[in-house]
């Protein structure tokens, strides 16, 4: 199976590989996936005052899936944390032009943005009003 | 990439030796007779090119000329033997056994048999790939027609001890079909001495072309009867009608006799190369299994599962170098290698497995320049990979609550 060369790009120089502090108030962290089914990931996102100022990835997976998270860090750093939690499946797909048996692995990456929200609102239950800045509720 | 192109994939295909090629080339455009043609020179040259061939290829695994059946390959060979002799000896019974990590051009006949009304019994193996022939020769019953038990695995490479399976199936008055495509040439195969009934082999994987292969048809104690899969002019006996590809057969014959010629030399060569392989990867790298029985398998096949590292991202880091992947992550069933499942080794390392396979013309710098780039693509991987940074945690990947998508 042939990759886009966007896919290629980012398994040769994938983005933002590391890991945060993950028991840092200001860290959420996304783990999806399952060893069995051939692909883990694991995303993080570090938030200051409402916009995210590091992301960081990890994952285990086809290249597609690597591609994918590697694109999802990349876009994630300077979002707020509502403009993050727009990022679509279908927007990674497209971006790295996945064929069809590979959509799954941009599902995968949304999912673990979602997750790493959802575990840092988790951490700071009052920032879920705080990050709702004007500019992002047009 | 800079690299040369290094071809590590034998067992799914073979390039045609020259020799080989040389051989077969009068036969396209010169010498393109019918061997079937009983009336005129250019027919008569073709059947005698066959009778030859036929004869090399039955004297290479101890059989007569005329229990050979040549075909278009070994899927064929294994589709009219399951289908041909379930059929032929539906009145003795419909009970069929095979095992469950047989090639799927086995397999699924016998699942098709199975819709017919068939019963199929697959045998499971264990975490080696090995058969417990106490289970087999339970599985036999009164009503059992046929028992289609590889000899060397096309992934895993593990022997299965055929020469035994043969006598339990004799003992018992039934047929063995034993799919033998990755072993003729290769390793000692005497239909004879094993109590094979019936047995596939192929072309391309012994340095001949694609498109032809050979079914072995016992003709003595018992004489073997098929129902034909493909009806026509009556060619090969009757049992596969169809006109003969006469390049095709000669080029197999002769591979068949280069492989044997060269088998003293090249089998000592090979496993010392996949050796070597398997050694420099097992120093350099932890977290690694062989996949399939350490001894009892193929000299050239070399299968290996590298944990928390996935198999298609691996292979994206050899880029020049043609290896197989267990892992199906192109399918969209996403399902790791069948084979890797049956041997319980857990569909994660099913998932990290790779086959790699020596060949004739695999030298030792290949072997080294593919142990150095597969290690260091394995450490890159696994530097991003979540899972190895679990496990130098500390925490053990089983307690983990997955996700599963």
């Amino acid at each position: 199976m042939a990759y886009s060369d966007k896919v290629i790009d980012h398994y040769n120089n994938p983005r933002n590989v590391g890991s945060l502090n993950k028991d840092s108030e200001e860290v959420g962290t996304g783990i999806v996936g399952a060893p069995e089914c051939g692909d883990v990931m694991k995303l993080q996102i570090q938030v200051q005052d409402g916009v995210i100022t590091d992301a960081k990835f990890k994952t285990f997976g086809c290249g597609s899936a690597i591609a994918s998270s590697s694109l999802a860090t990349e876009w994630l750093k300077g979002k707020t944390v509502d403009q993050a939690d727009q990022i679509r499946n279908t927007d990674i797909a497209s971006e790295l032009a996945l064929p069809p048996v590979k959509i799954h692995c941009s599902v995968l990456a949304e999912d673990a943005i979602k997750q790493a929200i959802a575990d840092f609102k988790n951490k700071n239950p009052s920032s879920a009003e705080s990050v709702e800045s004007p500019a992002t509720r047009s | 990439m800079s690299e040369k192109f290094i071809y590590l994939d034998h067992q799914a295909t073979t390039p045609v030796d020259p020799e080989v090629f040389e051989t077969m080339a009068p036969y396209f455009c010169q010498r393109y007779g019918n061997a079937a043609s009983r009336n005129h020179s250019f027919g008569w040259d073709a059947e005698k090119a066959v009778d030859l061939a036929r004869q090399k290829v039955a004297s290479a695994i101890g059989a007569q000329a005329k229990e050979i059946i040549f075909t278009s390959g070994a899927t064929e060979s294994n589709n009219m033997a399951i289908l041909g002799a379930a059929r032929m000896y539906r009145e003795k019974g419909r009970h069929l056994i095979t095992c469950a990590t047989e090639h799927k051009a086995v397999l699924d006949p016998m699942k098709a048999l199975e819709h017919q009304g068939w019963d199929v019994t697959v045998l499971g193996v264990d975490d080696e790939g090995c058969l417990n022939l106490e289970e087999l020769r339970q599985a036999i019953r009164p009503d059992t027609v046929l028992v289609s038990i590889m000899h060397g695995n096309n992934e895993i490479g593990t022997l299965h001890p055929v020469a035994e399976i043969g006598a339990i199936c004799a003992e018992n008055n039934v047929l063995f079909h034993c799919d033998a495509t990755q072993t003729v040439g290769k390793e000692t195969v005497d239909v004879g001495e094993m109590g094979i009934h019936l047995m596939s082999f192929s072309g391309h994987k012994i340095y001949g072309p694609k498109g032809v292969g050979a079914l072995y048809v016992r003709r003595r104690k018992p004489r073997v009867r098929l129902e034909p899969v493909v009806y026509g002019g009556g060619h090969e006996r009757g049992f596969r009608s169809g006109t003969l590809n006469v390049p095709g057969i000669v080029g197999m014959a002769k591979a068949l006799e280069m492989s044997l010629e060269l088998r003293e030399t090249e089998q000592p060569r090979i496993t010392a190369l996949r050796d070597r392989l398997q050694a420099k990867l097992f120093t350099e790298l932890d977290h690694i299994k062989l996949n399939g029985h350490p001894e009892r398998r193929l000299s050239c096949n070399l299968n290996v599962s590298f944990a928390f590292v996935e198999g298609e991202s691996l292979l994206m880091g050899l880029e020049g170098i043609a290896v197989s992947s267990g892992s199906a992550c192109t399918s969209a069933s996403l399902e790791p290698s069948y084979v890797l499942r049956a041997m319980d080794v857990g569909d994660e390392l099913a998932h990290s497995s790779i086959r790699f396979g020596v060949g004739r013309f695999t030298t030792e710098e290949e072997v080294d320049e593919v142990a150095r780039r597969t290690i260091s693509a394995v450490q890159r991987l696994r530097a991003m990979s979540p899972l190895y940074e679990m496990v130098q945690e500390g925490i053990d990947l089983s307690t983990v609550n997955w996700s599963a998508h």
